[in-house]
């Protein structure tokens, strides 16, 4: 077999155990913690035996192994259970929501990736110069503001000081794809400040590593042009550097999302999950953090893809 | 001189200076330097590390390293002033009339690419051939340079091919657009002494076939003897010496040329039989989760107060011996006596004196003393570990041994960083003999330091063995400080002691095939050496 | 020594948060609870910063919210520091059996968001100071466990360790004398990106309502309670926000500052 197959193998094989280790981690911070599930939910005034009905209709009274096999194999099978607060089935009701959320997240990171690069690019072409400084300095600032700050920041000029963009990011079902594109303009726009300051001070980083390697000295003393250099030398072995980048920020962009979606009262995962920690509804929880750690899981894996097949010894063994 | 192809007038180099704590400053590199090169001449540029020799090559093209500025002087190529060209002149100059040819060409070659599509770049880039015409030429020169397969080595990526083929490859990229000039930045000091012949004599061969001149950046004299019709001797970015190569290497006349040719002044009277104080007996061992034996029934003697140099090439198993003898790499077979007694195989089982009386000199002193720590407490601690000193008389016993090491006063209070390279390595064995060891390992002590100090420190350790009555296990690839020091000789080759004995015998015939290799392939310092070399081979090849 | 522009900037702005963070009781010119006017008035001299939702001083709840929102952050820094980089050292020294378990413990706990870990916790376990500050460092800690474990084993294969180890040197000498001493810098550096960390995740978790519980206050929180305001063009909401970016980001050149001088200081081999 290709060393290359194997390798890529390997790698999924491992982001499964990686997938089923979180989901036990997350088992084990719901069920087996301190935090006593029935107490939180019906709180302290709650009599004995109403608490005793609730455990055993949770099915709190089995053993912690049995009841995280029954909730795995029922995950498993796209049965994330029902929600404590309104009894609703969860994966309908996350369906939706979850849809939302990627097609926010998906604009914005549309819209953050080649705008970080190309910056990237621009601050090391200029390295040292004033167009690298002050890329640097603004993502500085950027990357030490709490997203909720620069949410809060873009509401108070783009909506209430010139009314272009809408402060709520109301959608529904059937609005048409322009209005909704208008609708979450400004969680677009907070979500890419978020991320692109991260991502393009490291791939700057990635690239001026690249750039500082000797065989750039020798396609220097080619005579070759910048552009030349940057091209054909520099790129071929930035792709994986950067796209690792990349998919490190997306897997920062699903948390920036949580935060966001709360600030523009957004319909998607991050609001349905912040609201019912805060109801401490568990079963909702649970399935919400399997799958923020599936997305987080699936985009490391796909940076580590890509990185083994950018990389020429491994696709070309001696 | 008018038909002087490259001509450099008082140049100056500066760089900036990144003094921790202080603002940056502008050094002066090198300074007042002026050479020339005529056509289909070869001018060898040698100096220490830090004499500016690759600086004042690349400034052949124009080039500064890494915050580098050429500041003063002229430098014509083919009657122009490089310096007043613009970006499009220095274009057209680079890759063109002048290439270069790196001292590390498996960092120097794109790891993405295929190695053709490399080395006709340049060719096709200035518009010199069709692409059909620049492969011809690229595989004529990979014949010409003696590359296994030249029709198809050019398909492969740069990590499929081994060290010594790559510097080919890469000098067949600077020849491939008929350059008037190549710089050569050390070709072939990252290669092993046995492969390092070959390149050299390629690269020689290709020089005086295409009639392509040359600059050849080497600290090694001997091997820049073999491919310089002139040389210019630098030390500290200034000239020191300029002038034919038989005037430099026959008749120098500045007292740092005569140095350089005479390196290894040392004499040494062997010594032989006496009592061994270490006994290596069949020792085979491997890296844990390996299945390579790097060491194979190695079986050697140390004689008490003795110097038992172990030489070989990378890779010849030669530093693993030392970690088995030091109790770091547990042998899959065979013992260690030392002074009578068997020793643990694994250091963690040895008793403390077993620990005091094997010492450990390192290559890199750099990284073999804590920078945190001062020269007191790197000699100190063994003190206050194995003799309980402290106070007054640790500080006594402490200066008493910087004397031995002929540092005296005021060194106690500094750290490693504000010491020489040199003084560096003093303080390590100064570290070693606070322990009063009866054997010292020394692995490769003098490879990382200039010719001369590396002298210093030899006939140093040398005067310490007779006061002191230490034995030497002398750790090697150069030859030149075997025959220096050793009594006893041990070659290894893949793992194997191929040659075992005194060094007299080590180095006089009849030899064994490795030995041999070995030996001839070790530069000398007189004119035509690698030419006779090499045509002795042929004829031993023919004989055959 | 001379200490650049940007980190005395830095230097001076950190200092005088953590003054009031520490005299708070002494400078706050109101209590923190205390209604003191209507609601959302504008600057005046009596209310530099106006007041909240409530009526209450915002200057007043800005300087105890910052006490509350650094004494966290701190504790939390703390607390992932000393987990961490003893773990670290721990794994990096031992090797085999030991660094395996952490080190794979350490991945597994990173395989998940920490924002996305916390609020699995928090769903489960009281809000309160300490449950807070010790989700927060030990989900921290993990970062630091890899930094010091990186820094720990660069350090551990120098020659010089191995010449202790041959020795005979016990394994606290080599700990204590050898290794930490040439950590430490990377390391106090990095202290400065994790109380930073803290700070902007304390804030976010207080302003999802999951963090610091009315009625103290802490500034994630005082943009939750003032947030409404925005949409009438009340600047309240915003202020705490602006004391958070402005106390990351002097944090920030301080820290690069210490990054720098000791990158410069490994540098220098002359």
């Amino acid at each position: 077999m290709h060393p290359v197959i194997k390798l890529l193998a390997q790698r999924i094989a491992l982001g499964l155990l990686l997938l089923f280790a979180a989901s036990v981690l997350i088992f084990i911070g719901t069920q087996i913690l301190p935090g006593d599930v029935a107490q939180s939910i019906l709180g302290q005034g709650a009599t004995p035996e109403t608490l005793a009905n609730l455990r055993a209709e949770l099915g709190l009274n089995d053993p912690p192994l049995t009841r995280y096999l029954n909730w795995l194999f029922a995950a498993m099978q796209g049965d994330l259970g029902t929600a404590l607060t309104n009894g609703q089935d969860i994966a309908t009701s996350m369906g939706k929501r979850l849809g939302n959320t990627l097609f926010l997240a998906f604009w914005a990171a549309v819209v953050a990736v080649p705008t970080a690069i190309i910056l990237g690019l621009i601050a090391v072409r200029y390295q040292g110069r004033w167009p690298d400084r002050v890329i640097s300095s603004i993502t500085l600032a950027t990357v030490s503001v709490p997203e909720f700050l620069l949410g809060y920041i873009a509401i108070f000029f783009l909506s209430v000081q010139f009314r272009v963009l809408p402060s709520l990011a109301t959608v529904y079902d059937g609005m048409p794809f322009w209005d909704k594109l208008y609708t979450i303009a400004l969680p677009v726009i907070v979500l890419v400040l978020v991320v692109l300051g991260h991502m393009m001070r490291m791939t700057r980083a990635a690239i001026l590593n690249v750039m500082q390697s000797p065989y750039v000295e020798t396609a220097e003393l080619k005579g070759l042009r910048k552009f030349t250099i940057i091209a054909r030398h520099a790129l071929p072995n930035a792709i994986a550097p950067v796209v690792n980048v990349v998919m490190l920020n997306l897997a920062y962009l699903v948390v920036g999302v949580v935060v966001v979606e709360v600030v523009f009262v957004y319909p998607g995962m991050g609001q349905y999950l912040v609201d019912h920690v805060a109801k401490r509804d568990v079963p909702v929880v649970q399935a919400c953090g399997l799958v923020f750690a599936a997305v987080y899981i699936g985009l490391n894996l796909v940076a580590d893809v890509v990185s083994i097949l950018a990389n020429p010894r491994l696709r070309h063994p001696k | 001189m008018s038909d002087a192809l490259l001509e450099v007038k008082g140049l100056k180099i500066e760089a900036t200076a990144y003094p921790p704590g202080e603002p940056p400053r502008d050094i002066t590199i090198v300074e007042g330097v002026s050479f020339a090169v005529e056509k289909g001449k070869v001018l060898g540029l040698i100096g220490e590390s830090g004499a500016g020799k690759s600086t004042i090559g690349l400034s052949a093209m124009a080039y500064g390293r890494g915050g580098v500025r050429i500041t003063g002087g002229e430098v014509f190529v083919n009657g122009r002033d490089i310096l007043k060209a613009g970006p499009a002149g220095l274009r057209a100059l680079r890759g063109r009339e002048v290439t270069y040819v790196a001292q590390s060409a498996a960092a120097a070659f794109n790891p993405a690419k295929k190695l053709m599509e490399q080395v006709i770049e340049t060719t096709l880039h200035h518009g010199l051939m069709t692409r059909a015409e620049a492969e011809e030429r690229a595989v004529s020169l990979f014949t010409q340079l003696g590359l296994p397969n030249p029709e198809t080595i050019g398909n492969r990526y740069p990590h499929q091919v081994s060290g010594g083929q790559l510097q080919r490859v890469m000098t067949a990229m600077a020849l491939c657009p008929k350059p008037d000039l190549v710089i050569f930045d050390e070709p072939t000091t990252a290669l092993d002494v046995t492969t390092q012949i070959e390149v050299l004599a390629a690269i020689k061969r290709a020089i005086v076939e295409t009639g392509v001149a040359a600059l050849y950046i080497t600290h090694d004299l001997a091997v820049v003897a073999q491919i310089a019709d002139h040389i210019l001797v630098l030390r500290g970015g200034h000239m020191v010496e300029y002038g034919t190569t038989d005037h430099i290497i026959n008749a120098p006349s500045e007292a740092y040329t005569q140095a350089l040719v005479s390196v290894r002044s040392i004499t040494h009277k062997e010594k032989t039989g006496g009592t061994p104080v270490l006994s290596v007996k069949g020792i085979t061992a491997r890296y844990r989760g390996t299945k390579f034996d790097v060491l194979k029934d190695v079986t050697v003697d140390l004689p008490e107060a003795q110097t038992l140099a172990i030489v070989g090439e990378s890779g010849s198993g030669k530093s693993t011996l030392a970690r088995v003898i030091t109790g770091l790499l547990p042998p899959s077979k065979g013992e260690i006596t030392f002074a009578g007694r068997s020793l643990p195989a694994d250091f963690e089982q040895r008793s403390r004196d077993d620990l005091r009386e094997v010492q450990m000199i390192y290559q890199m002193a750099d990284v073999a003393m804590n920078p945190r720590q001062t020269v007191g407490t790197i000699i100190g601690r063994p003190l206050e570990f194995y003799f309980g000193l402290r106070g007054e008389a640790k500080r006594k016993r402490i200066q008493e041994l910087l004397d031995e090491i002929e540092m005296g006063e005021g060194f106690i209070d500094r750290y490693p960083a504000e010491l020489s390279g040199g003084q560096k390595q003093r303080v390590c064995i100064a570290r070693a003999l606070a322990a009063k060891p009866r054997m010292i390992i020394c692995d490769e002590v003098t490879s990382a330091l200039d010719p001369l100090v590396a002298d210093g420190i030899l006939k140093l350790l040398l005067n310490l063995q007779k006061i002191e009555n230490v034995a030497y296990l002398f750790i090697t690839h150069d030859l030149a400080t075997v025959r220096a020091i050793a009594d006893s000789i041990a070659v290894m080759y893949q793992g194997r002691v191929v040659r075992y004995g005194s060094k007299t015998d080590v180095l006089s015939p009849p030899f064994d095939d490795y030995t041999d290799l070995l030996l001839s392939s070790v530069p000398e310092m007189e004119l035509g050496w690698l030419e006779r070399t090499i045509a002795n081979r042929k004829m031993e090849a023919a004989g055959n | 020594m001379r200490i650049p522009f940007a980190a005395l900037i830095g230097l001076f702005f950190t200092g005088l948060y953590f003054f009031m963070a520490i005299f708070a009781d002494f400078i706050a010119p109101y209590g923190m609870a205390e209604v003191v006017g209507n609601s959302w008035e504008p600057a005046s001299w009596a209310h530099w910063l106006g007041t909240d939702t409530i009526g209450r001083d915002l200057l007043s709840r800005m300087i105890y919210g910052g006490q509350t929102t650094i004494f966290i952050a701190t504790a939390a820094t703390l607390l992932s520091f000393s987990l961490g980089s003893v773990l670290g050292f721990f794994a990096a020294v031992k090797g085999g059996l030991v660094d395996q378990v952490l080190s794979r413990g350490v991945d597994l706990m990173m395989s998940i968001p920490s924002l996305i870990s916390a609020l699995v916790v928090l769903s489960v376990m009281p809000v309160t100071l300490p449950v807070l500050i010790l989700v927060m460092g030990i989900l921290d800690s993990t970062r630091v466990f890899r930094l010091s474990r990186a820094v720990a084993v660069d350090i551990n294969v120098m020659d010089y360790v191995e010449a202790a180890r041959l020795r005979g040197e016990k394994q606290m000498w080599i700990i204590f004398r050898e290794i930490l001493p040439n950590a430490l810098s990377p390391l106090v550096a990095e202290m400065g990106l994790r109380f930073i960390f803290a700070v902007l995740f304390i804030s976010t978790l207080s302003f999802l309502g999951l963090g610091v519980q009315p009625p103290m206050a802490d500034w994630g929180g005082i943009v939750k309670e003032n947030k409404d305001g925005i949409a009438y063009g009340v600047m309240a909401g915003l202020i705490p926000a602006f004391a958070i970016a402005s106390l990351a980001i002097s944090v920030n050149l301080v820290a690069d500052w210490v990054l720098t001088r000791t990158t410069s200081l490994k540098g220098g081999r002359g």
